[in-house]
């Protein structure tokens, strides 16, 4: 209740922020709230933004998923095999710090224009971080959980599955939130640059044509969908965390 | 149904993780043997840390047999190498006759000095774990853990997490997980390490209840030497790291025995024996800690 009534007061201050940039920058540049909810609320009605809308969340959702199973993949194999795990730890840590903008026109050559190439690009986001949530999750394994294993005569697979897997979720929780996010950045800025739907396309396209309280709201209405799908990560995470605490 | 004692005992075992005792089972019968047994870590900056040995020593089937040594002497590392979860550097582990090697033998069981229960898992769902991936039916598996969570007195959390458990309970969690597996040789490694002292005295005669129900031999390893003294009929003494054992103190206590007998004059003697034997060794120990620091 008292986190609640915080969120609130926190929204009612941004609200407040975007009133005054909105007086400070006029309405060229910033929609008032009031105008941007009223076009959100006008959007909300029409179908074909609801069809830009499932064409982002659905290749967030392919992303998101080669992002998850490939990383977790990646970080398992990293994690259970120390050498490997040492000599590519550096390398992900690069990469993690790379802009992936850079590899933006080899995706497009290699996807072109569409759907595949705003997942291939969501994906390079998100893959990275889950696979080192994973390793770091898979390293931090209590070495006695390996021994009882061992023991209980497990093999590889039922320890991969049975032990390994349960013991990191929680940590595996914490690298979705994080890759959630960056996943989703990815596919909006491929959405921009190379697709003609999906609402990173209906923000650049309502740029082009000036109408800022459009853009506005889209990226209002983005960022509420966002943020509810973050607190319910967040809220799994803290609850899976408290259990093992 | 002749309601004899006989009978009963025997229903008892079929319901329980009794195995039959072997027919001429002979309690001289050696059950593992460690031989010239070495132990060297590699250390921090290409050094190495000399752990353990060289030791020998011999379990006879069906005993009960106490390690004690002053902390850091190497005694979980030997646990570690007789159960086969780590390799000597030197030496050669038997168990039941056969070379121990690269792996855990099946009829080992361990109980850690860590908790080791899996906190994902209810208290049944961890005592079943092992029974499960071994793919006992589910039958079975319900009895044997029906059977270990009343003896080990969880009735009541057979539906909690390990979270919501002291850490006693969870280390009788663990207890129950090893033995639904029916182990032949259980190692336990300071079991019961965190617990206050008077329910150590409790978990102690749980555990010589269990070697008595059980039939199976067991190396219990601890720090407390009235732990040791009170439920073994034999204690190997180890000394300051390199670990060796330096001592090999029988008790001579009957097979029906409990917490009682601390009681005992002998029990007095022995535990006094054990702490003459271990003073100067815990000196030794104390003292190179203290110098590496
Ligand atoms: N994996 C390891 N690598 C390096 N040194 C170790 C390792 N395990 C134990 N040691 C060292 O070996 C010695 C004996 O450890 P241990 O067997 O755990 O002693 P105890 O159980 O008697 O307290 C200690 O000095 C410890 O630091
Ligand atoms: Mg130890």
């Amino acid at each position: 209740m008292r986190q609640f009534f915080d969120s609130l007061v926190f929204a009612a201050v941004l609200v407040a922020i975007w009133q005054g940039l909105h007086w400070f920058a006029g309405d060229i540049a910033i929609a008032s709230p009031g105008v941007t909810a009223e076009r959100a609320m006008v959007l909300l009605g029409s179908p074909s933004f609801w069809g830009h809308f499932r064409e982002t969340f659905s290749a967030l959702g392919y992303a998101l998923a080669i992002a998850v199973l490939g990383g977790m993949t990646i970080g398992l194999v990293l994690g259970l095999h120390r050498l490997s795990g040492e000599v590519a730890e550096p390398i992900l840590v690069s990469l993690y710090s790379l802009p992936k903008i850079t590899l933006y026109p080899l995706i497009l050559l290699i996807f072109g224009l569409g759907m595949s190439a705003k997942v291939a690009f969501g994906a390079i986001h998100g893959i990275i971080p889950v696979a080192i949530f994973t390793m770091g999750a898979v390293k931090t394994i209590a070495p006695v959980y390996f021994k009882t294993a061992r023991v209980l005569q497990l093999s590889r697979r039922q320890l991969v599955a049975t032990v390994v897997i349960p013991a990191a979720i929680p940590e595996l929780v914490s690298g979705l939130r994080v890759g959630f996010s960056l996943t989703l950045l990815g596919v909006l800025i491929g959405e921009m640059f190379a697709s003609q739907r999906g609402l990173g396309f209906l923000v650049m396209n309502a740029i082009g044509t000036l109408d800022v309280p459009t853009m506005m709201a889209v990226v209002l209405l983005l960022a509420l969908v966002a943020v509810m799908i973050s607190a319910g990560l967040l809220y799994l995470d803290r609850r899976l965390h408290h259990r093992v605490a | 149904m002749s309601g004899s004692v006989v009978d009963m005992a025997a229903a008892q075992r079929g319901r329980g993780f009794a195995r039959e005792p072997k027919p001429g089972g002979d309690m001289a019968e050696v059950h593992a043997e460690l031989t010239g047994v070495k132990r060297v870590y590699p250390g921090a900056d290409g050094g190495s840390v000399h752990a353990l040995g060289p030791v020998d020593l011999k379990l006879a089937r069906g005993e009960f047999y106490s390690v004690v040594g002053p902390s850091g002497c190497g005694k979980s590392t030997l646990l570690d190498v007789l159960a086969g979860l780590s390799a000597p550097t030197e030496g050669s582990i038997l168990f039941e006759g056969r070379e121990v090697a690269g792996r855990v033998p099946p009829g080992i069981g361990v109980v850690f000095q860590e908790d080791a229960s899996f906190p994902w898992l209810t208290v049944q769902d961890n005592i079943a774990f092992g029974l499960r991936r071994a793919g006992t039916d589910a039958a079975e598996v319900d009895r044997r853990v029906s059977y270990a969570i009343g003896f080990m007195g969880l009735k009541d959390f057979r539906k909690a997490y390990p979270a919501q458990l002291s850490g006693g309970m969870r280390q009788r969690v663990c207890i129950a997980r090893t033995l639904v597996m029916q182990p032949r040789l259980i190692l336990l490694d300071e079991p019961f390490g965190a617990l206050d002292a008077q329910t150590r005295l409790l978990m102690g005669d749980e555990l010589l209840k269990l070697w008595r129900e059980t039939g199976a031999t067991v190396m219990l390893i601890t720090h407390a030497l009235d732990e040791a003294a009170m439920l073994s009929d034999r204690i190997g003494v180890m000394s300051a790291r390199p670990g060796r054992l330096i001592a090999d103190i029988r008790t001579e206590w009957p097979r029906e025995r409990d917490s009682r007998i601390a009681a005992e004059e002998s029990f007095g003697a022995i535990t006094s024996r054990l702490w003459g034997l271990l003073r100067d060794e815990t000196v030794k120990a104390a003292g190179m800690s203290g110098s590496s620091r």
